[in-house]
């Protein structure tokens, strides 16, 4: 078999599927039981560390997350 | 020590460029050899000054921010020359006698369209998104840029790129792939530089003190990471020889087109949407007071973008070489990404919930909305246009430049005047614009221009490709093609006269700029002032 043939071969069955299954995992992945807590504080990083660096130890929205 | 390696290297290139330039084959190859040559001699001389001094203690506590100053300016700077450059070809095409004969071949069309296209996109829009990934990297990881001076290599080797390639195409040096113009050694350059701008966005990721990557972050690394792959790609190409410019593509025919609109589509979909989807994520939450809407929607928002975008390049080859399976999987990626894109645009609009007030009383809020309006309104009409059936009426004719121009005026220039705006008094540490009217007169100059252009842009090229297709009963075609050039004329004037408030609100802006950096006494209102 050619190289192009094969490649297609591959590319059109178990690439496709993976790539699906990676895709249809991600929004499983974001619907995931829990997933609104972490994505409530997720959203609210643009309104932190508006001036300078933040502190990891210190921050306490990311010891909550932590713990 | 370091600075002996540099001195090492900077004295090698400005010897190899002195030779290039005595040596050169073409106009274009021996005036960047001598700008080569004079950048890094001036950087030769930097280091040696520097040398065995004592170093300047920096402040390494705060954000680096002294080089997003530098791109807030650059991308004014270079957004005034890309529309200028716009409004000037917009003219050469209603009236051929711009061409001046004078200025020939330098300042003909062929030469100056690359030159405006690249101006926009690429210093304009490229340095909109350099700066503005490097203001939300560093506030969304609440880290300091990572690699210190790195990030200033990347601004000045990225606006050296831009002077090779713009310089390039007026003296004739140019590889005729759309929206990758520039020859073998600036595309190196290019390589270098962008893997560096990788380097710092990723080194600052990885020393974030936030648990998570804010969705802002997603975009922009995707948006650099895929650019470094569609640059490579397209652009493997061999030198003639090391003295010229002129190099020949290693893909040839339909495998050469295709790889060009795999190129040219993903740097729309990758440059132009997930990068400055990036900023949006970003600066409009900020500027709304409220985070995004839906979180979560920005997540699948993301993965299906990046999955569906890299496979839309083929419905550039409608009626090609091209096999038609290809041309009917570019077409129907490009319509199923008409679902992300809407997400997407919901989403950002979905952020005002609650705060539809401020539309009314903050002009920049207002062209963050009109902004995501038309994105939504071009990526509607761009997988529109992608059907076969449609494409053979819209493909060659204007009616694609107008579908350009309402997404690139309207979505990505409108969000980078929205970010220059919320960007300018923050950084030099004042409460506002130093006019909030103006930024209203820059909003309606711009909105109308947009309307402008993109109307007659739909009646010419619709026109045209009627025109194109006419045929009489005997099935002869009816009109020559100089029939229709004729027919466009008072339509190339309406899209000349749009460009033109375009490039009026852009000056405003840079106006408006200058003041609040200089910091003079504000007579304007306070954001707080219902619109007229």
């Amino acid at each position: 078999m050619d190289t192009y043939s094969l490649l297609r071969e591959i590319a059109d069955s178990w690439v496709l599927l993976a790539m699906f299954v990676f895709f249809v995992g991600t929004i499983i992945w974001a619907f995931r039981p829990g997933s609104r807590k972490v994505h409530e504080d997720t959203s609210q990083i643009p309104f932190r560390n508006e001036d300078r660096p933040g502190d990891a130890a210190s921050d306490s929205n990311t010891k909550e997350l932590q713990s | 020590m370091g600075n002996y390696i540099k001195l090492i290297a900077l004295g090698l290139i400005t010897l190899f460029a002195a030779i290039a330039a005595n040596w050169g084959r073409d106009l274009s190859y021996v005036v960047h050899a001598i700008i080569i040559m004079l950048v890094a001699g001036f950087m030769f001389l930097r280091v040696l000054r520097a040398t065995d001094e004592p170093v300047r203690a920096v402040a390494t506590d705060g954000y680096m921010d002294d080089v997003v100053r530098a791109g807030v300016i650059a991308t004014g700077f270079w957004g005034v020359v890309g529309f200028l450059v716009g409004v000037v070809i917009a003219f050469q095409l209603a009236f051929p006698a711009l061409n001046f004969e004078f200025l020939q071949p330098y300042g003909n069309f062929g030469r100056l369209r690359p030159l405006h296209t690249s101006a926009v996109i690429f210093a304009f829009g490229g340095n909109a998104l350099i700066m503005s990934s490097f203001y939300i990297v560093q506030r969304t990881c609440g880290a300091r840029l990572w690699g210190g001076n790195l990030a200033w290599f990347v601004f000045w080797g990225y606006n050296l790129f831009i002077v090779l390639a713009a310089t390039g195409y007026l003296l004739g040096s140019t590889q005729s792939k759309e929206y990758a113009e520039p020859e073998w050694y600036v595309d190196i350059w290019l390589t270098i530089v962008w893997v560096a701008f990788l380097v710092v966005y990723l080194g600052t990721i990885f020393k974030r003190t936030e648990k998570h990557i804010y969705v802002a972050n997603w975009f922009l690394l995707s948006f650099i990471i895929t650019v470094a792959m569609l640059h490579l790609v397209n652009n493997i190409s061999i030198p003639v020889s090391i003295w010229g410019s002129k190099s020949v593509q290693i893909f040839a025919g339909v495998q050469d087109a295709m790889t060009q609109w795999w190129y040219g589509h993903n740097a729309v979909g990758f440059f132009l949407t997930a990068g400055f989807l990036g900023m949006m994520y970003y600066f409009v939450p900020k500027q709304a007071g409220r985070p995004v809407f839906s979180y979560k929607l920005s997540i699948i928002h993301f993965w299906a973008l990046i999955f569906l975008y890299i496979w839309a390049g083929p419905h550039h080859l409608h009626y090609t070489a091209l096999p038609d399976w290809a041309s009917t999987l570019g077409m129907v990626f490009s319509i199923i990404l008409w679902m992300p894109s809407w997400g997407g645009m919901i989403n950002g609009l979905m952020t005002l919930q609650g705060a539809w007030d401020k539309l009314r009383t903050d002009p920049i809020i207002r062209m963050m909305v009109i902004s995501l309006a038309f994105y939504g309104m071009s990526t509607f009409e761009g997988p529109m246009m992608s059907i076969r059936a449609v494409n053979s009426l819209s493909h060659y004719t204007d009616w694609t430049i107008g579908h350009v121009h309402s997404g690139a005026l309207g979505w990505n220039g409108m969000i980078t005047f929205s970010a220059l705006y919320f960007l300018t008094p923050k950084l030099w540490g004042r409460a506002q614009m130093y006019s909030m009217s103006a930024i209203n007169w820059h909003f309606w100059l711009a909105t109308i221009g947009i309307i402008l252009y993109a109307a007659s842009m739909w009646v010419t090229g619709i026109m045209e490709g009627l025109m194109w297709r006419e045929v009489d009963a005997n099935g002869f075609l009816v009109n020559s093609f100089a029939d229709t050039v004729s027919a466009k004329f008072p339509m190339y004037v309406v899209r000349g006269l749009g460009g033109v408030l375009y490039l009026g609100g852009a000056l405003i802006m840079a106006w408006n700029m200058f003041m609040t950096i200089r910091g003079g006494q504000k007579v304007a209102a306070p954001v707080g002032v219902p619109a007229e």
